[in-house]
């Protein structure tokens, strides 16, 4: 069994059922593709992130040796190592996925629309919805809470009217099933740092001072402004942007005392992104110092700074509104002067999280939850794949902040090391 | 409810109307406020240097005074508040410095008294949605920026009593009084402080900004906890209004005068006539007086 449908998750089930043995792939959201399906292009080639990943989603949506749970979650876990009892709980979609062949018309007759958490709420879905249009599986579910069906005893059921299969079933009831298992990769991704936490930054109470997948969401072509960088309170272009990074973390005082590794590279992609997008508009990127370890990375910052992008050795220590501008109150610590910024847009780098729901699954699975909240390794050096609970591994960033290649990579070894298990005649 | 209170220097002097506003309001509510009955100055401020242990022996002298009375301690102004808090952990959690300052004062203190700022109390052993209800007068239509300067709120991990980014305390409490309270960049930007003894220049460059800040967001008035932030909102606005063209000169009172005047007190002994920019007409407009 895998847990999680991330990019790491979806690397792990691939390989294992590419190598004969059933999976059964269990996805908290409506469809598979994790946090990499909210972004827009990948460092450091500037990759569309949906262009790669959709090979792969589709790939496991297809795949006969994989089952795919998604809108489900892990309720109980018993047994052990080679006989895992694992009980699935599915939410109810209110809509039948057998009938369901994915029109989409369902979700354009809908007429309540809400935030949509894919897009950080800067943009909105439909009550009933699915994830994106390359949501694999595609089909939606019924959000019961904001569904006027439900809210309003029986009024509406526009998108049963109008669906040609008759595939709405508002008495669908939440399933729980039980599974057999060999061994777990648990692979269930990350969170950002909530901007609730970084009162200095506004609090999350201005709408242009947001978070980078926010950010992320603005760039992407299939967002809420198809591509277009418009700041969310009053869908302007913005000429100037700054972009903070370790909003979080690295603060042992007030945040997480981390290093969120990926923030550094994803900012000089943001920053590259909207120069490219905003040919006169300025960015600028406040930073404590630059951590681009990887290949073919520090050649990227250094792109970013030759292409025009300000960076700015400091941190900012206060952010609020002003006469339609955001100001940015922080230090260039290199000329040692204070600088103030009237910005029109702040993307905040803010760090990286477990996934909610981490700690809860920890204690199902009886493995470790390390002092910074991720999932501990049996050993930090040589065994990061093992989770210390025989035949539970790790992968992804669940067990530490990570990049796309070093969350694949995890995925594969996990998957090296149920093959093994397998392969063995003796438990280890 | 009986509590010790600590007024300090200032409040005995320059601050008399605050002073006396504060205890009124109290007493209204029912919180007797009981001066220690030995006291000295705090030493008005906590000292940079980590070994600077005799500047901790006049707030050390303080607290021990109050445990022989008492086991809390109330002050008004925040920079008491401030320096008291501080000073109390520390004797609480840094041992060595604890036995260095019972050496000085020939005594045994441990930290055991709890120190409160009155807006903590009116918070936790009154409550603000009880306080609403006990208005005479609500401060309908006054719209006000609670400002909380710097000493008030940090270092968060000593003080602890408010969010020190996006406090509340103060907001909270001039809007259970009925006021409308603006949003403003500068609540918790420094008044320039002691600086107000040797640069002048500076302190009224922060001041201005605060006040700018305040009157932009549609304040008729700032509100405060301090003294010093008082003195330098409200005495350099004359300054202000030379060096900086269109300056708006505003009303700056501290939130006791306000209370006070919302639970029905007659603000005679308030100092609301002692004030550089005279609120009295602005507060006449609202009928209060």
């Amino acid at each position: 069994m895998v847990i999680g449908g991330g990019i790491s998750g979806m690397q792990a089930a691939l390989d294992i059922a590419d190598s004969g043995y059933e999976v059964v792939l269990v996805e908290r959201l409506p469809s598979i593709g994790g946090r990499m399906a909210q972004l827009s292009e990948t460092f450091p080639t500037l990759d569309c992130a949906q262009c790669i990943l959709t090979p792969r989603t589709v790939e496991v949506g297809h795949h006969e040796k994989i089952k795919l749970a998604t809108y489900s979650e892990v309720e109980e876990v018993g047994g052990h190592l080679g006989d895992f009892r694992v009980k699935v709980r599915r939410k109810p979609a209110y809509v039948d996925w057998e009938r369901c062949t994915g029109c989409g018309l369902c979700q354009e007759k809908c007429l309540w629309q809400v935030p949509s958490d894919f897009e950080r709420g800067i943009g909105k879905r439909k009550a009933i919805y699915a994830l994106s249009p390359q949501a694999v599986p595609n089909k939606p579910v019924i959000d019961r809470e904001h569904c006027v069906y439900f809210q309003k005893e029986g009024k509406c059921g526009a998108c049963a009217k109008f669906c040609p299969v008759e595939a709405i079933d508002f008495q669908q009831k939440e399933e729980i099933w039980e599974e057999q298992v060999g061994a777990i990769v648990v692979a269930t991704g990350y969170d950002l740092y909530p901007m609730e936490r970084l009162s200095e930054y506004g609090g999350g109470h201005y709408p242009d001072v947001i978070d980078s997948l926010q950010f992320e969401r603005l760039l992407s072509a299939s967002g809420p402004t198809a591509g277009e960088i418009r700041r969310p309170s009053d869908g302007a272009v913005p000429k100037e942007v700054v972009f903070v990074q370790c909003a979080g973390s690295r603060d042992p005082e007030r945040g997480v005392a981390y290093c969120s590794q990926i923030c550094c590279m994803y900012t000089a992609k943001q920053a590259l992104l909207y120069k490219h997008k905003v040919h006169h508009g300025q960015a600028y990127v406040f930073y404590i110092d630059i951590r681009a370890g990887g290949k073919g990375y520090e050649e990227f910052v250094q792109r970013a700074m030759e292409e025009g992008v300000l960076y700015l050795r400091g941190k900012v220590s206060k952010i609020f509104p002003q006469n339609g501008k955001v100001m940015v109150w922080g230090a260039d610590t290199l000329s040692g002067k204070r600088v103030e910024i009237a910005a029109d847009l702040v993307v905040l780098a803010t760090a990286i999280l477990p996934s909610q729901g981490t700690s809860d699954l920890a204690e199902k699975l009886r493995i470790k939850i390390g002092e910074s909240g991720f999932y501990e390794e049996a050993h930090p050096q040589v065994r990061p794949i093992e989770s210390g609970a025989p035949g539970i591994y790790l992968a992804g960033a669940g067990q530490g902040p990570k990049d796309i290649p070093e969350a694949v990579a995890q995925g594969s070894a996990a998957a090296a090391k149920v093959l093994a298990l397998f392969a063995s005649e003796v438990p280890p | 409810m009986r509590y010790l209170y600590f007024p300090g220097c200032t409040l005995s002097t320059k601050a008399k109307g605050f002073a006396a506003s504060g205890e009124a309001s109290a007493r209204a509510l029912g919180i007797d406020l009981v001066e220690l009955s030995q006291w000295n100055c705090c030493g008005a401020t906590f000292p940079l240097a980590t070994d600077n242990l005799l500047a901790l022996v006049a707030p050390t002298r303080i607290l021990l005074n109050a445990q022989k009375e008492g086991n809390h301690l109330v002050a008004l102004c925040s920079i008491c508040y401030h320096v008291l808090k501080r000073t109390n952990r520390l004797l609480r959690e840094e041992t060595d410095k604890r036995e260095k300052l019972n050496l000085f004062i020939e005594e045994e203190y441990r930290g055991e008294v709890r120190v409160f700022h009155l807006l903590e109390l009116l918070r936790e052993e009154i409550g603000f949605e009880e306080l609403s209800e006990r208005v005479q007068k609500r401060l309908q239509g006054l719209r006000v920026a609670p400002y909380y300067g710097c000493l008030l709120l940090r270092p968060f991990q000593e003080i602890g009593l408010d969010d020190p980014e996006e406090p509340r305390i103060l907001d909270d409490l001039l809007a259970s009084l009925g006021c409308e309270v603006v949003e403003f960049s500068h609540k918790t930007e420094c008044c320039g402080s002691y600086l107000a003894m040797n640069s002048s220049e500076v302190t009224r460059e922060l001041s201005y900004a605060i006040l700018h800040s305040a009157l932009a967001s549609g304040a008729q008035a700032v509100v405060t906890s301090c003294p010093l932030c008082h003195f330098n909102l409200d005495y350099r606005q004359g300054e202000m209004a030379a060096h900086y063209p269109g300056f708006t000169q505003i009303p700056v009172l501290y939130f006791t005068q306000l209370l006070g005047l919302a639970l029905g007190i007659e603000s005679e002994t308030f100092g609301l006539a002692d004030h550089h920019v005279d609120p009295r007409p602005l507060l006449a407009s609202k009928g209060l007086k």
